[in-house]
């Protein structure tokens, strides 16, 4: 059942990527009616998947990096529904879905297995931890989507050589505008899954901080954001230098839940 | 009965010889009237413009009536020929349709897309209603033109993109700012074209015009046409912090703003974004500026640069267009198909009456006295005889109407049911028995 779902979860994303460039490509509004479809329904699965695990396994299943993998694609996109909903801007979903895609795509790439998990692992806090961290990535992973579209329509006022892109992509100042939005939205998120991991790791460990590498790194991906914020907000930074910062910042996400979660030991790393 | 199309254009004929053929708005009148009274040529209408004089008409045979158009027009202007006789191109049938839904979309266009000469076209056929020359072909001709013209233009970018100067710099001022309402653009300098570029800009949202101008009158005449506010010479580089979008349009010999200035300007706005348009020759603006992040600065150049390859965008729509054309085509095609099966029907159906209603009167006379419910009866009989004879046939034809081998029926139920002389189609009496047709 697990794999039926998870399988037409990844056909759909696959349509969804597939038809988004098609979109971006050929601009027919017909072509776009179908992404959209094929993303509801992906969404959907993908809901299933989850709600159908978290049933079998007794909590949020996101315990090994295939099943984390699998709740970031399905946090991005649920992001990216509500704001294509709330923006209407559909060429976004030609970055995003396709970034939640490849996600979901490697997720097949790692052994579903599980090692048996501490008890610690059955408290709620787990499920909002978690939940709070992968939305405020999701959001991040949309900053970067569009900080990517304005840096490549940027680049085509300036040089003025009007190829496909500048056709395509929505104007410069509202890519601005919706990179920082979605920056916006995702540091209280992030601020408040570190909050409530702290919480969690008292109850766990007796402490509140443990200078782990999947800690100190998340405060590294904090404190760019931080700084990112700052300088929109205090010395007024816009345009190309925030796009390139929001697109940086995804990159330190990236690392922080991917490569700190291989490469560096730890309590967050999967066993 | 053919559909022909008779004309020249912008891609045949020298700007002089359309002048010539031209026929102007007062003297329509009496070309649609002398057209219409060429033997041969039903429903008429002219064209012209200042890129194409061109007649479509239907003929009862393409060849003859081509020929006669085209003398026409030739005699009406007092021409014999020679040299233009090479320019007029006549078209027949679904050529002639094609080329007319092609004008309409403007794909014909000598600037691909430009939307006046569906106006242009709507003018003409208005003309020609007025003067009563079209019927029920030319006027569903042209309705289906017109509606061809409006599903291309939102189905395909045909007109969206920019093809002159000062509509390239609304659509960069939009690929950068998005929406125009509360911006605000500077003219450096008084000029035409810069006059026309913020008369755009204002008509797509922007709200406050600044001026300046070496001699201040000037600025403050042309910032009252804007509603706008003339601002001084000197203080250009001062004010320029509240101005979005610059347009310079000076005679200066020197630029008028350096990379210093501007950068001192970026500061001020709080990297807020400048759109600068340098249409000055020399360039008013140092290129420099460029460099600078969040200044986008266009010379004469850079637009033309953007005007060149919309143009290509829109050809590579127009690609797009012509496939939604040759549908149409066949959707015309297939209606003008299913009117000739109209009269044909009428005919039979009229028929079938006359002589049922005859002998019936022959056979009532000879019966005798009969009760009113009686007679009733036998109206009754000999009206359901013909009608479930007729009915197979008939259905037959109007089925015929859609399928390529649907004229032969028609040629045969004239001949099985001896109906000779087609009638000659023509507006009114077409129209009702179309709509007959239909309801029974």
């Amino acid at each position: 059942m697990s794999g039926v779902l998870f399988g037409a979860t990844l056909f759909f994303y696959f349509l969804a990527t597939f038809h988004y460039i098609l979109f971006l490509i050929s601009q027919r509004e017909s072509i776009g009616k179908v992404c959209q479809l094929a993303t509801i329904v992906g969404f959907a699965l993908n809901t299933m998947f989850l709600i159908y695990g978290m049933v079998s396994q007794g909590h949020v299943p996101m315990t090994n990096i295939r099943e984390s993998l699998i709740f970031f694609s399905w946090s991005i996109v649920l992001i990216y529904l509500i704001l294509e909903y709330k923006w209407k801007i559909r060429v976004m979903g030609a970055f995003i879905i396709t970034i939640a895609f490849v996600l979901i795509l490697l997720s097949t790439l790692f052994p579903p297995g599980h090692a048996p998990l501490p008890e610690y692992f059955s408290s709620g806090w787990l499920g909002i931890h978690t939940t709070l961290a992968f939305l405020a990535d999701a959001s991040f992973a949309i900053a970067f989507a569009i900080g990517l579209m304005y840096i490549i329509q940027e680049r085509q006022l300036k040089r003025k050589s009007p190829g496909a892109f500048y056709r395509r992509l929505p104007p410069l100042d509202v890519l601005d505008e919706l990179s920082y939005r979605a920056i916006i939205m995702g540091f209280p998120l992030l601020t408040l899954a570190m909050l409530t991991g702290a919480i969690w790791a008292d109850s766990a460990w007796g402490s509140y901080w443990g200078w782990e590498p999947k800690e100190i790194w998340s405060l590294i991906t904090w404190l760019v954001y931080a700084v990112y914020l700052h300088a929109r907000l205090i010395t007024g930074w816009r345009g190309r230098k925030a796009a390139y910062l929001a697109v940086t910042g995804f990159l330190v996400v990236i690392f922080t839940f991917l490569g700190v979660s291989l490469l560096m030991p730890g309590e967050h790393a999967f066993r | 009965m053919e559909i022909v199309v008779v004309g020249i254009s912008h891609k045949t004929a020298s700007v002089e010889i359309r002048e010539r053929l031209s026929f102007p708005e007062a003297k329509l009148p009496d070309a649609l009237a002398k057209m219409k009274g060429i033997s041969g040529v039903g429903e008429n209408l002219i064209l012209s413009t200042c890129n194409r004089v061109e007649s479509y008409a239907t003929v009862k045979d393409a060849e003859g009536g081509m020929e006669r158009i085209r003398r026409f027009f030739l005699d009406y202007h007092g021409m014999d020929g020679g040299g233009v006789n090479d320019c007029i191109y006549c078209l027949s049938g679904r050529d002639a349709v094609r080329h007319i839904f092609r004008v309409a979309a403007s794909l014909d266009s000598m600037v691909v897309g430009e939307p006046q000469i569906l106006g242009q076209l709507k003018d003409s056929f208005d003309h020609a209603l007025m003067n009563k020359t079209t019927g029920v072909v030319m006027n569903r001709l042209m309705k289906k033109a017109i509606s061809v013209a409006k599903r291309i233009r939102t189905e395909t970018k045909i007109a969206e993109s920019a093809v002159s100067i000062s509509f390239a710099a609304v659509e960069l001022a939009r690929k950068i700012f998005g929406d125009l309402k509360d911006k605000s653009v500077m003219l450096a300098g008084a000029g035409e074209m810069a006059e026309l570029a913020a008369r755009h800009l204002v008509n797509n949202g922007v709200k406050t015009v600044m001026v300046a101008n070496r001699t201040h009158e000037r600025a403050v005449e042309l910032a009252a046409q804007f509603e706008g506010v003339p601002v001084r010479y000197e203080d250009l580089a001062l004010e320029m912090a509240r101005a979005d979008i610059l347009i310079a349009s000076t005679g200066s010999p020197h630029y008028i703003l350096s990379a210093h200035d501007m950068a001192r300007v970026i500061k001020e706005r709080k990297n807020r974004p400048v759109f600068l348009i340098d249409i000055a020759v020399p360039r008013n603006l140092d290129p420099e500026i460029n460099k600078i992040d969040n200044v986008y600065l266009y010379d004469i150049d850079d637009l033309q640069g953007v005007v060149q390859s919309n143009i290509k965008e829109r050809q590579k729509e127009a690609e797009l267009a012509g496939g939604i054309v040759e549908e149409e085509i066949e959707t015309f095609l297939t209606w003008l198909k299913s009117i000739d099966v109209v009269p044909t029907i009428v005919a039979i159906r009229e028929k079938a009456e006359d002589i049922r209603t005859a002998e019936l009167e022959k056979t009532l006379s000879k019966m005798g006295e009969l009760s009113e419910k009686q007679k009733k009866q036998v109206e009754a009989l000999t009206q359901a005889i013909v009608n479930k004879l007729l009915h197979n046939p008939l259905v037959a034809l109007k089925k015929g109407a859609g399928d390529p081998e649907g004229s032969g029926h028609v040629e045969a139920a004239r001949v099985l049911f001896g109906i000779n002389e087609k009638t000659e189609p023509d507006g009114g009496s077409e129209s009702s028995a179309l709509s007959e047709a239909e309801t029974r």
